[in-house]
């Protein structure tokens, strides 16, 4: 009787815990299946007039996407111009200046909660203080939408990586009669730069392949367009625009900006990586 | 007293406080955005909310533009039927992986695993919707759907989820995919939250007798109950706001679900598709309603749960 309760005992416990294993490779299953599918039909329809040609009229195969690779990296670089600082000087201020205040803890929470707002409802936002109000869709509002999204991103690394510090390199540099910002400049800064591109590099890619918020801000164009006032194409709404279209091309084409995206956020995870375990040796 | 050095420490003085306000500003930023979005989303929708009211809007179906009819009851059934779904289908998943990790699988195979559930996180939800639609709703529609069917509808109540046809585009699809997207929230948190549980604790179980599942279950469990709702919650919140992945696989049709395999459509799907074609005050006004609930309720469920989770850390 004894024995037998301990054979089910064992015998749950291992049931259950092969079961854990099958839930592992259910995930490693669906990640592969969806790289493999993006890289399959990626390189199928990937090619140079992809990059170098604007689309034809719809309807007529052929053409490419350069307007949506110019409008994304011009979004892109606007979003990073404007989110990256901004978080860095929010976080220095909860890590260093605020350290001791209530009002730091509170923030850094409301930034935490901030990461996770859904990012159509950020689209949704700018659209009513900026499309609304300048009356038309403009790639500057697409820039500040993915700033909106990157800030919170960056505040919270920004802040991790100046906790690591240790509080006496800052004592070291007050003692040499350093005003504080020149500490942070001169001292905190540079020991944290490796940190500071890691994290830049991780928000980035978080953003890079939002499509959500640039429906409402930055719309569509199918010109090429260098015009940040004016409505621009993006990879990720084009994605969604072709997708949903009715032409085979353009679900080859989706197909192809799906996997330039998929490869950079990969790069960009992998540099951050390589970074961050350069910095522990 | 050397007049330089006295410009250079007043220069230094104005500096450091310039500098603290520039930081200060930057960090202030963070609740005016919370606020305005709540501000901005309320006096955008003020329309809608006279004409509607509150009640009158989240319990009506209508969603007629051209005769200005507008409740928001199936986007937001739609939404939680869906976030539910994605939940049922992939908590379980990313506690089992969080348990493999933390307890069962060797060594060097921690590392790859929490590789791969990092980048489930990472590849955006475009791709996600993509794939769902190119690919896995096709699946679905050609294979594993009328199988279901097949072995369910002898069933008396499970029957009843999988009638209709088949077409791939529907809450099913939505839901599969949905639940691949949230393994990452859960997992990651429940995996952090199982390194925390102290070793005695789990060596005094083991020491009177208990398996590894009846440690996992009677020790583990409780002690990281919090970090696991927080985790939860945080894919809770992914699922409620997800748009493009479930814009892909739902479909947009503004009607009541029936059974698993009939498309209907969310918040944030509204959104997605009629923003931007809404000529009229009033629709606008009524997605931006839309908008602003999810926006009370994604605060609520994400805020609730980052709370659980700070705590957990903060032990």
């Amino acid at each position: 009787m004894r024995e037998r309760v301990f054979k089910i005992r064992k015998l749950t416990s291992t049931s259950i815990l092969t079961i854990t294993g099958l839930c592992a490779l259910w995930g490693i299953f669906w990640l592969f299946f969806i790289i493999f599918d993006v890289i399959r039909h990626g390189i199928a329809s990937i090619n140079l007039s992809l990059f170098l040609e604007t689309p034809t009229p719809p309807g007529e195969p052929g053409g490419g996407l350069k307007h949506a690779f110019i409008g994304h990296f011009l979004i892109t670089l606007g979003a990073i111009s404007l989110g990256i600082p901004l978080g860095i000087l929010a976080g220095t201020f909860l890590a260093e200046y605020g350290r001791n205040y209530r009002l730091s803890k509170v923030i850094s929470f409301l930034a935490d909660t901030m990461v996770s707002v859904p990012a159509i409802l950020i689209g949704a936002f700018v659209y009513a203080i900026m499309v609304k109000p300048l009356g038309h869709f403009s790639g500057w509002a697409g820039s500040v939408a993915l700033a909106i999204i990157m800030f919170p991103v960056v505040i919270r690394s920004t802040e991790h990586m100046l906790k690591l510090v240790p509080w006496t390199l800052r004592e070291a540099a007050f003692a040499l009669g350093a005003p504080y910002y020149k500490v942070i400049l001169q001292v905190l800064y540079p020991a944290i730069k490796m940190g500071l591109l890691t994290g830049a590099l991780l928000a980035i890619a978080r953003e890079i392949g939002e499509a959500a918020p640039l429906l409402f801000t930055s719309f569509n164009n199918n010109f090429l367009s260098y015009n940040m006032s004016g409505p621009m194409a993006s990879l990720t709404v084009t994605i969604f625009v072709y997708a949903m279209g009715p032409y085979d091309y353009w679900h080859t084409q989706a197909w192809a900006a799906a996997f330039v995206i998929a490869i950079t956020i990969l790069i960009l995870n992998f540099i951050a990586r390589i970074i961050l375990k350069g910095g522990k040796h | 007293m050397d007049l330089g050095l006295g410009i250079s420490k007043k220069w230094d003085y104005f500096m450091d406080k310039f500098f603290l306000f520039l930081t200060f500003l930057g960090a202030v930023l963070v609740p005016l955005f919370l606020i305005g979005i709540l501000i901005v989303f309320l006096k955008e929708a003020s329309l809608a909310i006279q004409k509607f009211g509150f009640v009158s809007f989240i319990f009506s179906s209508e969603w007629d533009p051209v005769f200005e009819k507008f409740g928001g009851a199936v986007p937001l059934t739609g939404t939680i039927i869906v976030a539910f779904i994605a939940l049922i289908l992939g908590v379980p998943i990313a506690l089992g992986i969080a348990i493999f990790v933390s307890e069962v699988c060797p060594n060097f195979l921690k590392q790859p695993i929490r590789l791969a559930v990092d980048l489930l996180a990472a590849i955006p939800s475009i791709i996600y919707g993509l794939w769902g639609l190119f690919t896995l709703a096709p699946i679905h529609a050609r294979y594993i759907e009328p199988f279901l069917q097949k072995v369910f509808t002898p069933i008396p109540f499970l029957g009843k989820l999988f009638e209709g046809t088949p077409l791939g585009i529907d809450l099913f699809t939505a839901g599969i995919v949905l639940s691949i997207m949230i393994i990452p929230f859960t997992a990651s948190i429940a995996i952090e939250s199982f390194y925390l549980v102290p070793r005695v604790l789990k060596e005094s179980a083991y020491g009177m007798g208990a398996t590894k599942w009846e440690v996992i279950r009677d020790v583990m469990f409780p002690y990281c109950r919090i970090g696991i709702f927080g985790g939860i919650g945080l894919s809770l919140g992914r699922a409620l706001g997800e748009t493009m992945a479930v814009a892909f696989a739902l479909g947009n049709i503004n009607n009541f679900p029936t059974s698993l395999l009939t498309p209907t459509t969310t918040v944030t799907v509204k959104l997605a598709n009629e923003f931007t074609e809404a000529d009229k005050d009033i629709h606008l006004s009524a997605l931006f309603y839309l908008a602003l609930l999810l926006y009370i309720m994604s605060l609520f469920i994400i805020g609730s749960s980052k709370y659980f989770i700070m705590r957990v850390r903060e032990k």
